[in-house]
């Protein structure tokens, strides 16, 4: 029933070499095996966004890749993307605006927002929830996260 | 409060969310144990069946280091347990184990759990395991269950009834009667579930040689499940400790005890092993309690100039296959029936209930409990009536509040009422919407043939539930909170307090209720919780009492351990006590403000230099206090809601605008954690009036047991939502602050539908069911067409 392959791939910048479980997904690749439990997991299917982490320079489902597929890959989570200070502001502007209440999509959502900055320019808060759609938050009803996306995309790109 | 406030009502952002978004929140699943076995569930696949045989050899043969444990297995380390009220004899209810023996009666309970070494190594060996069913008829249809004719859904019973009541004030009868204009209408509000990002959880540690049993898990009472589990499993109370890490979300669903949660524990015990259970979100579906689900039929009378002359409701709730055991289960009928019409001036009124089971899964309390159903059904009617006596609606409502000469008062649903702020609630809300202006866009734009619809809905929220709900019904749940309040030896404070956190920020709160209480800043108090071996005895999350009874014990314990400080102060400087005071992180003279000594002296002496103080002086730089309310049986919020939405009527689609909020949570410690909880609130209201829905078939299967199918509001539905407050402090308390976690879930529903009911009203259509779907709004405009 079980069956393994080695793989070898880049998690937050450092080099990893694994033999896994070839059904494991990303996520619990990441969570079990490097200890990396700011990925988090809320549905396992696909829909929550929870689990949203970043491979070779796009966000993803990591439960909905499975860590064989990430073989050779650049994978970045929000300890990674913490460490190297690159959504600093975005974070400051979370906790600012208590834009998170249990935390538990935080990460997701930071990850999300993340790449919607990589866009380059200030977006309208439909243009911001539109993008968020993928991602699930029980506690705050958006507006905070969304409120939070704009100051740090003002602060990036002014305005 | 004695001392004017400089941190209290300032929106000073939390600490714990710099840990959470730096992805180092501690979930239960984030927790590592040495020899940790993972659990998992075969579930029912029937909504009803009886347990002929089950095999779990295939499933050692897959697995070999697995091991199968049956209901029959489990009830031998605990027994069933039987929800009872001990103030309600008449309620009806089964005995349930919490792994089925002989019978499942609903598709998902446990009937048999598997240990193995991983998760997947669990879930392979159960998917094995045999389980010989012979499928019994189900009761699946809510409005059915109590036909001659309906399944029962448990055959022992006799019939589905679990409980029936009836409220009566005045003559409704003759009330109605003699009304100038009645309006009436069939409600059906749809079972939904609480949904929180991460599912339940827990790890259970038995350790044979110490005969401890330690749980991890991610639970809004740890108290509660403490008890249970020494109860129920025969290990001393004080043997049992639950902790509780970072909480994914709650909202009531984790307040539960469950079968799943306590047969883990079993486990633990059989095995003397660490266990662990996480819920994956298809068991989260068919296993979480669900809520709502009722059907109400209601009708109000006014008279010619719209005075509310009288009013009735008669509601059939459901309880799916068990009442949650450990809490009083009615509450969701008894609130609907106790809370409608609850803010309007009436002395006519009568509510009956029903409660029937079904074979789907154990009901419980979800957010906000009834009160949503009470607000929209009470809402719409009000708007009805004020369509028939030809009155704004605002107008309307103005009209018929209960006037501040009323109160104090009860009224006939049985709601003790101190003091409202209804109208100048309601005046607020009118500004911040601009609700003429919106009344002529609305206008303007049906020339045009956009359908714009305003929904304007009156809530009153009960929080913070004391005593005599849980004490007379035998529940051994906690109604107090208790906090410690420490100086350590630099001068910083900690204080240790059974509020559970779950995101909504409390801790945070506390820590600025203590900062004022010891002249300090917010920063300089750091405050934990959820560990039963550690912390006071409470209650923990529910019923938004985190700062209402959790705040008033911080700051009764921060006011005693003040006076401790304030005498030994004196004995250090030889000064009097009632001459000092404590200001800017140290102690100072009352009159003058002049400091004289810091808090960091204090402490240092406190803890390290006994030698220096004269003799008899025993420092007590700790002090624990506990408060259970006693001024009022609740406390009672309130508030209004405003929505704007247009339907599209060639798709049925709603699309929401905006949405305003203005509530009286009484005295606001931080309004960042307050508007968010509001906003939070309002949009699981907007999730349960146009989207969420346990939809089952007529055999008991549940249909969008899964995120993919069972919609939930994501960011691009949702509209802003703006949040003004009114502020009444609650009596009777030092702080006076009210709970606010559940006033955005009562309201939301009945603003949403009362829009859509304004919006599609031109076409002589109306919905009065939750949610409103685009199907049930495109056939209620077809209906009128006809």
């Amino acid at each position: 029933m079980q069956e393994f392959a080695d793989i070898a791939l880049t998690v937050n910048g450092d080099a990893v070499a694994r033999r896994v479980e070839t059904r494991q997904h990303l996520v619990d690749f990441l969570r079990i095996e490097l200890g990396l439990t700011g990925s988090h997991l809320g549905c396992e299917h696909g829909v929550c966004g929870a689990c949203t982490v970043r491979v070779d320079g796009a966000v993803v489902r990591g439960c909905l890749m499975l860590a064989v597929q990430a073989d050779g890959a650049d994978v970045w989570t929000v300890e990674g993307l913490s460490d190297t200070g690159e959504i600093a502001d975005l974070q400051q502007a979370f906790i600012e605006r208590n834009a998170l209440q249990c935390g538990y999509c935080t990460p997701g959502m930071l990850l999300t927002a993340a790449e919607m900055l990589e866009a380059g320019r200030r977006m309208t808060r439909a243009e911001i929830r539109a993008f968020l759609s993928g991602n699930f938050c029980r506690c705050t009803g958006y507006h905070a996260i969304v409120d939070a996306i704009e100051t740090a995309m003002q602060g990036r790109f002014g305005g | 409060m004695a001392d004017p406030s400089p941190s209290v009502g300032r929106p000073l952002p939390r600490s714990a969310a710099r840990r959470l978004a730096f992805g180092r929140g501690r979930y239960a699943d984030d927790l590592r144990f040495p020899g940790l076995l993972h659990l998992a569930f075969v579930r029912s696949p029937h909504a009803h069946a009886r347990i002929v045989r089950i095999d779990p050899a295939p499933a050692i043969a897959a697995v070999p280091n697995a091991r199968v444990f049956t209901g029959a297995d489990i009830a031998r380390v605990c027994g069933p347990w039987q929800a009872s009220v001990d103030n309600l004899p008449t309620l009806v209810s089964p005995p349930q184990h919490i792994v089925a023996v002989d019978r499942a009666a609903w598709q998902g309970e446990p009937v048999a759990a598997v240990v193995a070494a991983s998760r997947a190594e669990a879930e392979d060996a159960a998917a094995e395991v045999v389980v010989e069913w012979e499928p019994l008829p189900a009761a699946a249809i809510r409005d059915r269950t109590l036909d001659a004719d309906a399944a029962p859904a448990h055959p022992e019973l006799g019939g589905n009834l679990s409980y029936a009541t009836l409220i009566r004030a005045g003559d409704p009868d003759a009330a109605l009667a003699e009304a100038a204009h009645t309006v009436e209408g069939r409600f059906s509000f749809a079972r939904h579930t609480g949904v929180p990002l991460e599912p339940r959880a827990v790890i259970a540690d038995y350790d044979p040689g110490e005969g401890t049993l330690t749980v991890h898990g991610s639970h809004q009472a740890p108290w509660h499940q403490q008890d249970t589990l020494s109860r129920h499993l025969g290990i001393p109370e004080h043997l049992v400790r639950v902790v509780t890490p970072d909480i994914g979300g709650g909202f009531g669903i984790k307040l539960h005890i469950y079968g799943e949660e306590i047969a883990v524990s079993a486990v633990s015990r059989l095995l003397g092993r660490p266990v662990k259970y996480v819920a994956d979100r298809m068991e989260s579906f068919v296993s979480d309690v669900q809520a709502r689900d009722q059907s109400v039929s209601a009708r109000m009378g006014v008279d010619e100039d719209g005075g509310i002359r009288g009013l009735a409701v008669d509601a059939l709730s459901s309880f799916g296959a068990y009442a949650a055991y450990g809490r009083p289960p009615v509450n969701e009928g008894m609130m609907t029936i106790m809370m409608t019409g609850g803010p309007y001036a009436n002395g006519h009124y009568e509510g009956r209930l029903r409660i029937a089971f079904q074979n789907k899964p154990p009901s419980g309390m979800y957010r906000a409990v009834g009160q949503p159903i009470a607000c929209a059904v009470t809402e719409q009617l009000v708007d009805w009536a004020a369509d028939a006596a030809g009155i704004d609606p605002v107008d309307m409502r103005r009209r018929n509040y209960w006037t501040d000469e009323a109160c104090p008062l009860t009224t006939p649903g049985g709601i003790g009422i101190r003091r409202l702020s209804l109208g100048r609630c309601l005046d607020r809300l009118v500004a911040m919407m601009d609700y003429g202006a919106l009344r002529a866009e609305q206008a303007a734009l049906r020339r045009n043939g956009v359908h714009r619809g305003i929904g304007v809905a009156t809530f009153l929220e009960m929080t913070s539930i004391g005593p005599e709900r849980y004490g007379p019904a035998g529940a051994h749940v906690s109604t107090q909170d208790g906090a410690t309040v420490r100086l350590e030896p630099s001068g910083a404070v900690r204080c240790v307090t059974s509020v559970v956190e779950i995101g909504q920020g409390t801790h945070a709160a506390l820590a600025q209720i203590v900062a004022d209480c010891l002249g300090t800043a917010p920063q300089h108090v750091a405050v934990v919780g959820g560990d039963t071996a550690l912390t006071p005895y409470g209650g923990g999350a529910w019923a938004s009492r985190g700062l209402t009874i959790g705040g008033e014990a911080a700051w009764r314990a921060a006011q005693g351990l003040r006076q401790n400080i304030l005498e030994l102060a004196g004995s250090i400087l030889q000064a009097d006590p009632a001459g000092l005071d404590l200001a800017g992180g140290a102690v100072c003279d009352r009159a003058t403000r002049e400091a004289r000594i810091t808090l960091a002296e204090i402490g240092r002496i406190g803890h390290f230099r006994h030698d220096t103080l004269p003799p008899g002086v025993q420092p007590e730089l700790a002090v624990t206090r506990h408060y259970v309310p006693d001024a009022v049986p609740f406390a009672l919020a309130n508030g209004v809601q405003g929505s704007s939405l247009e339907v599209d009527t060639e798709t049925g689609e709603v699309r929401l605008l905006d949405h305003w909020v203005v509530e009286d949570c009484g005295r606001i410690v931080n309004p960042l954690l307050v508007e968010e909880q509001i906003r939070g609130g309002v949009v699981q209201g907007i999730g349960g009036a146009l989207f969420e829905e346990c939809c089952y078939d007529g055999e008991g299967q549940m249909l969008n047991a899964s995120f993919a199918d069972y919609l939930v509001p994501m960011a691009a539905e949702m509209p802003d939502i703006h949040v003004g407050h009114v502020e009444t402090p609650l009596e009777g308390t030092a702080l006076g602050a009210k709970g606010a976690g559940e006033a955005g879930t009562v309201g939301a529903p009945a603003a949403v539908l009362l829009a859509v009911n304004d919006a599609i009203r031109p076409l002589g259509a109306q919905v009065s069911s939750l949610p409103v779907t685009p199907e049930s709004v495109l056939t209620a405009i077809a209906a009128a067409r006809a």
